[in-house]
């Protein structure tokens, strides 16, 4: 058979080193934690327990409830055309760069205590609604997972070929009728996917428990480990408890993998709407309602944080800029850190088996959670220095590694179709080693490596997880001093430190999303 | 300056086998159906594959084993030959290195090349910005400026209609008088090979079935080679 030499080589070398790095950076703290854990099921107290079974049911309960609301929702996007109908999409990107301490804060000001909801209740001599517990959990989980749903949904939808919806057409298919032969098949084949990749986050979903949740009735696994470490310092019993993350997280996350596959995040949704054949005013009016409900329920909450936070910014404690000022420099390290991993290990993944290595990649990010990621790290490097002071670089680390599988799903795709149409080229002309990365292969990455790194640091910027943990004073980051000024009543200050994040998260992302495009190939 | 001792590729199900000897300045149309190996026994003497048995000998120097941009030779595709994130300037200036650092002098051959095929002043373009038949003269541009012996030409130009094609493939072999390359043009159009072509090599299911002088083909037999006129 007829071969090709590989003319990255030296790339794809370093490429696998940094994969070996990133193996061993994520299974030596799961090691760590596996060895410290305290021996068998025994250790497990009631609590516990509770915690395990509260998990799952908020994580159930948040991935059917988003998957329910989406499907009308992702029908109403694929069949109409309306001014505004590509904003609307992009609005459902939004979540994924939205610090989850910002939404949580949003809702709080919406459905809290003396939110507007609560507030119009009062005026009605109605029972006011209770955010905490379960109830806030899997609200706020909705929230931030509904527009996922609905992306994942629609793509399903708008992958549909319009040659058959063509052919219904002709043979006048009526509502009924594209519901058993398009939409019922097509929701058979995506719902379930969604609907465990929800599941999955939410398992691992810690800022939002943090906030809504704890006590004994809602408190998650991710919580109970933080709470052993902060609270107790009771390190055996945090290990165990983040062995039963990884437990959960893996079996989550192999049920989602073999569900899954084909499910991706970004490309088709810019497709126009379908004719969609058998409408009816019914549907129509129906359609409407559920977007503009959607639209409410993610937008309001934003709109309420914003209105409230915007005049406290000028007024906000030095403690928060100086917060602000860290968080900036830790998304710029842990950003540039997760770049330099994901690129070579990209080309390497792109130049051979790139099915498989997409496939490990996937289970990489499923396997990981921060926060587990993080208590290993603690307890490798408790054994030699202080954790405490380097609470930022490894709150950097492991934003970066958490990073690393978004930015690899963005480039491998990419980097394939350089090689694919211009590796000929290439060949052709000699282009190898770094001419070829930086003539032939670079420019056509701009754009996926703008996004991933834009994604990873918003992600960085608004992230509340492996920072709680090590937290000690003057480290905090921006969502760490919001946390702070939340629990201590501050609420005020909270919202407009919650604008202040929001506005650095989306702008980072947008600077480099941007930058990634500007002059772009293609 | 070409010559195919026992080649044998085989991809899948398809073999291809050729022997074959090419005197310096020759041009040879390589003809034959879709799937006869015209694209194969290019790839294989460019070197993007690799072969199962014999050897290709360039100039002299056994290069079976060589990687592609270390053969002797300049290759056209039918599209694609230029990198459309490159300004026109770099996609020439590339022929000479492939890292972009040029020199004084370097940067005066970019700009005669390109005047010679009737672009100067179009160095700071992007490709999209060009009519197809302009994309064309700036690979070429490259080509001339590689000053490799050998040229190989897959269905090149395959965008142009035939008309702006065959010119195309008139300024080729002009441009190519002066410094007497070595040509491999396959194509399944005989008025192309006659525009640019001296001999021709007839390919069937992998198989050389004919190869000599194109006027004493089309002379001696006309109707082999006439599902291409």
């Amino acid at each position: 058979m007829a071969s090709r030499a590989q003319p990255l080589n030296w790339v794809q070398a370093i490429g696998a080193g940094f994969a070996l790095l990133v193996a061993l950076m994520l299974l030596g703290p799961l090691l760590a934690v596996a060895l410290r854990a305290e021996a068998g099921g025994a250790g497990l107290r009631a609590a516990d327990w509770a915690a395990i079974r509260f998990t799952l049911v908020q994580a159930a309960l948040s991935a059917a409830l988003s998957c329910l609301c989406a499907v009308p929702v992702a029908r109403a996007l694929a069949r109409r055309r309306f001014a505004g109908r590509q904003a609307y999409i992009a609005l459902m990107g939004a979540p994924f760069i939205l610090p989850v301490i910002v939404a949580v804060s949003g809702l709080l000001a919406v459905f809290g205590q003396s939110g507007w909801v609560n507030d119009t209740l009062r005026a009605l001599n109605l029972r006011t609604v209770d955010i905490y517990g379960l109830s806030g959990v899997v609200l706020a989980h909705v929230f931030l997972n509904l527009p996922l749903a609905v992306r994942l949904i629609l793509q399903a939808w708008l992958a549909v070929p319009s040659e058959r919806v063509r052919l219904a057409q002709s043979l006048s298919f009526a509502g009924r009728d594209m519901r058993r032969h398009f939409e019922a098949p097509l929701l058979r084949a995506t719902v379930p996917g969604a609907a465990l990749v929800i599941f999955l986050i939410c398992t691992t979903s810690f800022a939002v428990a943090l906030i809504l949740g704890g006590g004994p009735a809602a408190t998650t696994v991710e919580l109970a480990i933080y709470q052993a470490f902060r609270f107790d310092f009771d390190l055996g019993r945090a290990a165990l408890l983040g062995l039963v993350q990884v437990g959960i997280c893996l079996g989550a996350g192999l049920l989602a993998w073999r569900f899954v596959r084909g499910v991706g995040f970004g490309a088709g949704l810019d497709r126009p709407a379908l004719p969609w054949p058998g409408d009816t005013a019914r549907a129509r009016i129906g359609d409407g309602a559920w977007l503009g409900l959607a639209a409410a329920f993610l937008l309001l909450p934003l709109l309420a944080i914003t209105g409230d936070g915007i005049a406290a910014i000028s007024g906000l404690p030095v403690s928060v800029w100086q917060a602000a000022g860290r968080s900036i420099l830790l998304a710029l390290a842990s950003t540039t850190l997760a770049v330099t991993l994901a690129l070579p290990i990209a080309l390497l993944i792109a130049g051979h088996a790139a099915r498989a290595g997409l496939e490990g990649v996937g289970l990489l990010s499923l396997a990981v959670s921060p926060l587990v990621v993080g208590t290993g790290l603690f307890i490798l490097v408790f054994e030699v220095a202080d954790p405490v002071a380097l609470s930022l670089p490894i709150t950097g680390l492991v934003n970066a590694l958490v990073a690393l599988p978004f930015l690899l799903r963005a480039l491998i795709p990419a980097a394939m179709a350089a090689e694919a149409t211009q590796g000929r080229l290439a060949d052709a002309l000699g282009l190898r080693g770094l001419s070829r990365l930086r003539h032939a292969i670079l420019p056509r990455l701009r754009r996926p490596l703008g996004f991933g790194a834009g994604l990873a640091a918003a992600f960085s910027m608004g992230d509340l997880g492996v920072i709680a943990l090590f937290s000690a004073q003057g480290q905090e980051t921006l969502p760490l001093e919001m946390y702070r000024l939340f629990g201590a009543y501050r609420t005020n200050d909270a919202q407009g430190a919650a604008v202040l994040l929001m506005a650095l998260s989306l702008g980072l992302f947008w600077l480099f999303d941007r930058g990634g495009r500007v002059n772009a190939a293609t | 300056m070409l010559q195919l001792d026992g080649l044998r590729i085989t991809e899948g199900d398809f073999t291809l086998e050729a022997s074959l000897s090419v005197p310096k300045g020759a041009r040879v149309a390589l003809m034959g159906a879709s799937g006869a190996g015209k694209s194969t026994l290019l790839a294989a003497i460019a070197g993007f594959l690799l072969p199962d048995a014999g050897r290709v000998v360039i100039g002299g120097v056994d290069v079976s084993h060589a990687a592609v941009g270390e053969r002797p030779l300049s290759i056209l595709f039918q599209d694609g030959n230029l990198f459309p994130h490159l300004s026109v300037f770099d996609n020439v200036a590339l022929g000479i290195s492939p890292r972009l650092d040029l020199d004084a002098d370097a940067r005066k051959d970019v700009e005669d090349s390109l005047s010679a095929v009737g672009l100067a002043g179009f160095g700071a373009r992007r490709p999209a910005a060009l009519s197809g038949g302009q994309q064309s003269r700036v690979a070429l541009a490259r080509m001339l400026l590689r000053r490799r012996p050998l040229t190989l030409l897959d269905e090149p130009f395959a965008a142009l209609d035939p008309g702006l094609r065959r010119e195309m493939l008139a300024l080729l072999g002009t441009l190519c008088d002066a410094t007497g390359q070595t040509l491999l043009l396959a194509t399944h159009d005989l008025r192309d090979a006659q525009a640019l072509c001296d001999r021709v090599l007839l390919l069937e299911d992998g198989q050389i079935v004919l190869d000599e002088a194109l006027a004493a083909a089309m002379a001696r037999a006309p109707a082999v080679l006439n599902p291409w006129l």
